[in-house]
């Protein structure tokens, strides 16, 4: 597959070598290599059922949780395989942390929504606890709206609250990549307006891969963009690049909405 | 309106659109009549039982009639060792059946091979172990909790001397246990299976343990679904007889069980014992009467509080009461 033409100047986060993916006999996922850089927004574009979600889903093996899904292929978080023997999914799930489409705080308040992945990290002092919970919250800009009732039920959040709630619990255990599984599709605008900027103050001091549907997101939020079609990386540039002058033309035809 | 009102009404010949043939209607008519006088039938026969029940025992009740033995031949006193007896062994079969019921269903449901053999195994012994006549279970648990298990404590720990090796409360317990298990197991299960996926991988992806994610997630949402397995076992367990027929149960005692391994009373035996065995049926009937009253009361005591307790957690669930 082609990757970039020219090697970009970044420090590459993750490396994905000829990454692909099965379920069952049938392929997903045929053959992908990019660099995910650091500190920077990557958007996946592409139709549904091009394989995107399947992508990113493998990128902090949440795919081996399908019974009949099979990765073969290279991916490496700062030069380390995460897909190596002996790798534990576990600690990879704990560096690259993941937020799904559908909003799902668990039915318990909203403090320890964020304190679930502290306390099964082993985390016991509640000092700690509370600081991390404030940070997370803070980082998700949900603290002002929440400080007051921590210890309320998380499901009488709004939708926008609930998902960066659950952003906040992602980020409460301080991975250092977030991927998010199209994060606003269930949003009204406002919301979604939210979960932008807050994709963008992210990016600051993680390295986020977002999966989209929509087309003036990924234009908004990211900094480099991944087209996707029936399970193969088309095209992966500067999303400046890619919605200025693919080189593709089923890029271009994508992206003008000639399809999709 | 005045549109709308010539092309509603009905001409001299012309039938409206929104009417439905006669023989169309005839067919809800006759399902309704059909399943109304079907629920009317199922009511009468459940209020004349009760009824019954309820006029002729509830003179009966008293805190004599609950707290004193049986005296002269069962033909007065009260039923003390037999409601001790029942509570005594609902209590008991429930701390055996709940931790092993509900680790079956996770080891099943959560930890388990899908397509294994050993797992298709479990599964076929747990849903025929539901069809076994309970008469079958009592020989089963006079077999191997008696005589076996029983009857090895007593060479291995009393020298031979009949101590655990005899009809018992605890050997009555836990055969009802086996007997309630599938329940238990089945309910679980699908609790387990009703935890939205969302919930397991929001838990995984923030890098918990598959033991942490059905310990912390999976478990506490299926709380519900346990209880009513719990409240189902417990139904049964209070109003089955034969398991407890050869594995514990006495005809009469005038004290309660002092340990685990002595025989006790059960309002169930003691109904089939007063109608059946008694050497003055008449002056037995109002005895009679009262136990089942007592009978019926203490099963719907016992499901009622498990219902109170399953709907509170189902509030805190949903997220309605904090």
């Amino acid at each position: 597959m082609s990757a970039p033409a020219e090697t970009p100047a970044f420090r590459a986060k993750l490396a994905v070598r000829e990454l692909e993916v099965f379920y069952g006999q049938k392929k997903g996922l045929a053959s992908v290599t990019l660099d995910v850089p650091e500190k920077n927004v990557t958007a996946l574009i592409g139709p549904s059922g091009c394989g995107k979600s399947t992508f990113l889903r493998s990128l902090n093996r949440m795919n081996e949780l399908i019974p009949s899904c099979r990765v073969v292929g290279d991916v490496r978080l700062d030069g380390e395989a995460i897909y190596g023997p002996g790798i534990d999914p576990v600690v990879v799930r704990r560096r690259i942390g993941m937020v799904f489409q559908r909003s799902n705080p668990f039915p318990k308040s909203i403090l320890e929504n964020v304190a679930y992945g502290l306390r099964i990290g082993g985390i016991k002092s509640p000092a700690e606890i509370a600081g991390r919970v404030e940070r997370a919250l803070a980082q998700a800009a949900l603290w002002n709206e929440v400080k007051d009732r921590l210890q309320d039920n998380a499901l009488g959040l709004s939708g926008g609250q609930q998902q960066r709630l659950c952003i906040a619990r992602a980020l409460a255990v301080e991975p250092e990549v977030l991927l998010m599984d199209e994060p606003a599709s269930a949003l009204d605008p406002i919301a979604t307006a939210h979960i932008e900027e807050l994709i963008d103050e992210l990016s600051n001091d993680y390295t986020v891969v977002i999966v989209t549907h929509n087309m003036q997101q990924a234009a908004r939020v990211s900094d480099w963009t991944a087209f996707f079609y029936m399970g193969e990386l088309i095209e992966y540039d500067r999303t400046n690049t890619i919605f200025t002058k693919p080189t593709k033309s089923k890029t271009e035809d994508y992206i003008t909405g000639r399809f999709g | 309106m005045s549109a709308a009102a010539t092309m509603t009404a009905p001409g001299p010949e012309k039938v409206s659109p929104f009417t439905r043939g006669l023989r169309n209607r005839l067919g809800d008519l006759a399902l309704i009549v059909a399943s109304g006088s079907a629920i009317v039938i199922v009511l009468l026969i459940l209020a004349v039982i009760l009824g019954d029940v309820l006029i002729h025992g509830a003179g009966r009740l008293s805190w004599r009639f609950f707290f004193t033995a049986p005296e002269q031949g069962m033909t007065a006193g009260g039923i003390f060792p037999a409601l001790f007896g029942t509570i005594a062994l609902v209590v008991l079969m429930t701390l055996a059946v709940v931790p092993v019921g509900v680790a079956t269903a996770i080891y099943l449901h959560e930890y388990a091979p899908r397509q294994s053999l050993l797992t298709r195994a479990v599964r076929i012994a747990v849903n025929n172990l539901a069809g076994v006549p309970s008469i079958v279970f009592g020989l089963f648990g006079l077999g191997f909790f008696i005589q076996f298990v029983g009857g090895s404590m007593d060479r291995l720990f009393h020298g031979g001397e009949r101590v655990w090796g005899q009809p018992a409360l605890v050997w009555a317990a836990l055969t009802m246990a086996v007997l309630t298990l599938p329940v238990v197991i089945v309910a679980t299960e699908e609790a387990l299976r009703a935890v939205p996926r969302e919930l397991r991988e929001a838990s995984l992806a923030l890098g918990a343990t598959q033991f942490q994610t059905v310990f912390r997630v999976a478990v506490p949402q299926s709380i519900p679904g346990i209880l009513t397995g719990t409240i189902l076992a417990i139904s049964r367990g209070a109003g089955e007889v034969a398991p407890i027929l050869f594995t514990g149960v006495a005809y009469f005692l005038p004290g309660l069980p002092k340990s685990l391994h002595e025989p006790f009373m059960h309002l169930g035996n003691h109904i089939y014992v007063l109608s059946t065995q008694s050497p003055d049926v008449d002056a037995t009937k109002p005895l009679l009467y009262g136990t089942v009253l007592v009978l019926l009361i203490l099963t719907f005591v016992l499901n009622f509080s498990a219902v109170l307790v399953r709907s509170r957690m189902r509030r805190r669930l949903a997220g309605a009461g904090g």
